[in-house]
């Protein structure tokens, strides 16, 4: 039988089949972190049960953690509370624990890659939705719940039922200006926050083929705002280019059993998707969003549609552009902002600093504008270092903070506050999201820098033309 | 953990209808600091159902005391975005046992079905029937049988039947939880991964 890369991996996981029931599906690595684990930690110790296979879990402090000054203790009771029970329930357990001020420390979908956790034809669980990231690298990678948490440190395995498969073609060449963040964004606004509800998909066609790690693993986390489980790419050689030499990567004999099994995983010709759907990547431009759900997204230099004319509730539309203050039929550039978030699991990584600061480079932040640039990891922070974009950021006026989730989420002291704008290079414009009553405009890095250098919604295209003259 | 096992309900309904209620209105962020899984429900909905200075907004149903029940009625595409079982829990700790949709996002159903509380989806023609009965009659009882797999507005009768997994309906029934299974097979768990390619 033909196979598709998902079954593939699905397949050869599967320790028992329950008729009309879900697959038991053992899991490879396993992820957590400070907010989505104390309460199963719990469940262990009240059913008195050890981890079963400490090695194949990894802990790291991200949602709830400060992006500046992470050498003072955290200074909200709770917060510590969490990260205190993370760094004792790891202790405890044997569970390799990268805290705040490790080396390591960073966002877990950020770090799980950057040391070679994520691997092809892994699967891989975290409590966290965004977990589908590690699907880059041909891995299946979903979201878990902290029951479902806490069957993995229980017994490393998962009961699911088997999703659906669909499989995302994207053909041609992006245009000008287009990062991976937008061909995503582009993908949302055309299948709604629900249109993949009940699939995994497989993403295919040169424009994910010609895209970095970076762009591939940005692809794919925001799979879970179309509502698919997950996302995956088929791993290639850029793929094994990356995770090569990495501290957790296989090496000598190891590495080339690992190949072995890693060179078969792609869907074979001819093998059926429940679904598929072709999109032509002249299509798509740079994005944005004006609503509240990731689905609710346009090119930049497009109106607000009117609220007859688009899938769904009337009621619900209208009442999310009351929330933004926008209205039906309006063009956004122009629009003034005052916050731009720079950073999450979405786009976190260095490739991200790298397209901010060649928009902002030798221009000055706008006044009006508050800017969190908040990299993924220390490893991230060590390259902009490096690459000497600190300086390039500087010299604009930007500062950088210390790696963790940040706006993203909103958890730590770093809120958009009531009624601003920001523009957001995360996943998640939902009302409140970044804040209580914090309006958020999702788009790309390049997006972000060139709100960030105007003080207001402008198509980076335009900046980059300039630059380029 | 274990939980309550679900037979019959039958109970009035709470009608939220709107499309794509994500999680982080079911509980926002900052919400999930607790170690502990208790208290949530004080916090579901909640810049839905507070002011910012925590005064309770009268136009939200949670605050409307015509409404009450154990059954959740929402729009479609409940729960969606984050993985945040919290969710389930600010929706079990409030007192519902049963959420109503159209349509559900993946892991809130299976965090749902994880918990003990009944997500039944149901057809958009059969939830816009169950808006309209508590529009018409707030104290309009609702039927939720788990073992038939139906769901019955009881003044007029009609009923809609629901999937659900023969596994998960067993133990919702019963009150077990995947963990009781997975620890069942264990000794099959450690052989499989012994041979595990990574
Ligand atoms: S950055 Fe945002 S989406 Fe990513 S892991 Fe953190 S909270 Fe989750």
């Amino acid at each position: 039988m033909k196979k598709t890369l998902f079954d593939k991996v699905w397949d050869s996981h599967v320790v028992h089949t329950i008729e009309n029931g879900p697959d038991v599906l053992f899991i490879d690595r396993h992820m957590i972190h400070e907010v989505t684990s104390p309460v199963a930690f719990r469940g262990l110790k009240s059913r008195n049960i050890p981890v079963m296979y400490p090695e194949k879990t990894f802990a790291t402090a991200d949602h709830n953690t400060p992006t500046i000054n992470q050498h003072l203790p955290v200074q909200d009771p709770l917060s510590a509370n969490q990260l205190k029970a993370l760094e004792e329930n790891s202790a405890e357990h044997n569970i390799s624990y990268w805290g705040l001020g490790h080396e390591k420390n960073g966002i877990v979908h950020v770090v799980g890659p950057e040391y070679g956790i994520t691997q092809p034809g892994a699967t891989i669980v975290c409590g966290d939705s965004h977990t589908s990231t590690h699907g880059a690298f041909g891995a299946i990678a979903f979201g878990i719940g902290t029951s479902e948490v806490e069957m993995v440190l229980a017994t490393q395995c998962i009961m699911q039922q088997k999703p659906k498969s669909m499989r995302i073609n994207v053909h041609g060449s992006l245009n000008f200006g287009v990062t991976p963040k937008d061909v995503a964004l582009y993908i949302i606004s055309k299948l709604t926050t629900s249109g993949a509800t009940g699939y995994f998909v497989e993403y295919a066609g040169e424009v994910f083929r010609n895209m970095s790690m970076e762009g591939r693993m940005t692809v794919c986390n925001l799979s879970i705002e179309m509502g698919a489980r997950g996302g995956m790419i088929a791993p290639d050689e850029k793929t094994f280019e990356y995770i090569k030499g990495r501290e957790f990567t296989p090496v000598g004999a190891a590495w080339d059993k690992a190949m072995a099994y890693w060179s078969t995983l792609e869907s074979d010709e001819g093998a059926q998707f429940d679904q598929e759907i072709t999109f032509d990547a002249s299509d798509i431009e740079p994005m944005i969003t004006f609503g509240t759900n990731p689905g609710m997204g346009m090119a930049i230099s497009k109106d607000i549609p009117m609220a007859e004319d688009v899938e769904g509730a009337v009621d619900t539309f209208r009442k999310s552009l009351d929330y933004m203050d926008f209205k039906e039929g309006e063009n956004m550039i122009g629009k003034p902002i005052d916050f731009v978030f720079l950073g999450s699991c979405t786009n976190g990584r260095i490739e991200d600093f790298r397209a901010f600061a060649s928009i902002v480079k030798g221009k000055k932040k706008a006044d009006n504008v508050t800017a969190w640039l908040v990299p993924g990891s220390h490893k991230v922070v060590n390259a902009i270092k490096e690459e000497g974009i600190l300086e390039v950021l500087q010299e604009a006026g930007f500062a950088l903070r210390e790696p963790g989730c940040s706006a993203c989420l909103a958890m730590n002291d770093d809120k958009i506050p009531a009624g601003k704008y920001a523009v957001s290079t995360s996943n998640r414009n939902f009302e409140g999201r970044q804040g209580p009553g914090a309006r958020t405009l999702l788009a790309s890095p390049l997006v972000a820098a060139a709100a960030a250098i105007t003080g207001k919604v402008t198509d980076p295209r335009v900046l980059m033309e300039e630059l380029a003259h | 953990m274990a939980y309550d096992k679900f037979d019959v309900l039958k109970s009035t309904g709470v009608p939220l209808p709107i499309e794509n209620v994500d999680t982080d209105q079911i509980i926002p962020a900052r919400f999930l600091k607790a170690t502990e899984r208790k208290g949530f429900g004080d916090n579901l909905f909640r810049d839905w159902r507070y002011h910012p200075d925590n005064t309770p907004k009268k136009d939200f149903v949670l605050n409307n005391p015509i409404y009450g029940g154990k059954i959740l009625v929402g729009g479609k595409n409940f729960g969606s975005g984050s993985s945040r079982e919290h969710a389930a829990w600010a929706v079990y700790d409030y007192g519902f046992r049963c959420v109503v949709s159209s349509f559900f996002a993946d892991i809130f159903r299976n965090n749902c079905l994880n918990i003990g509380v009944l997500p039944v989806q149901v057809s958009p023609e059969f939830l816009h029937k169950i808006f309209t009965a508590i529009e018409a009659d707030p104290k309009t009882e609702i039927v939720v049988s788990l073992p038939e797999q139906t769901i019955t507005l009881t003044a007029t009768g009609e009923k809609e039947s629901f999937d659900i997994n023969d596994y998960k309906k067993q133990n919702m029934l019963n009150g077990f939880d995947d963990i009781d299974y997975l620890l069942n097979i264990k000794e099959d768990i450690r052989e499989f991964a012994e041979k595990a390619p990574l």
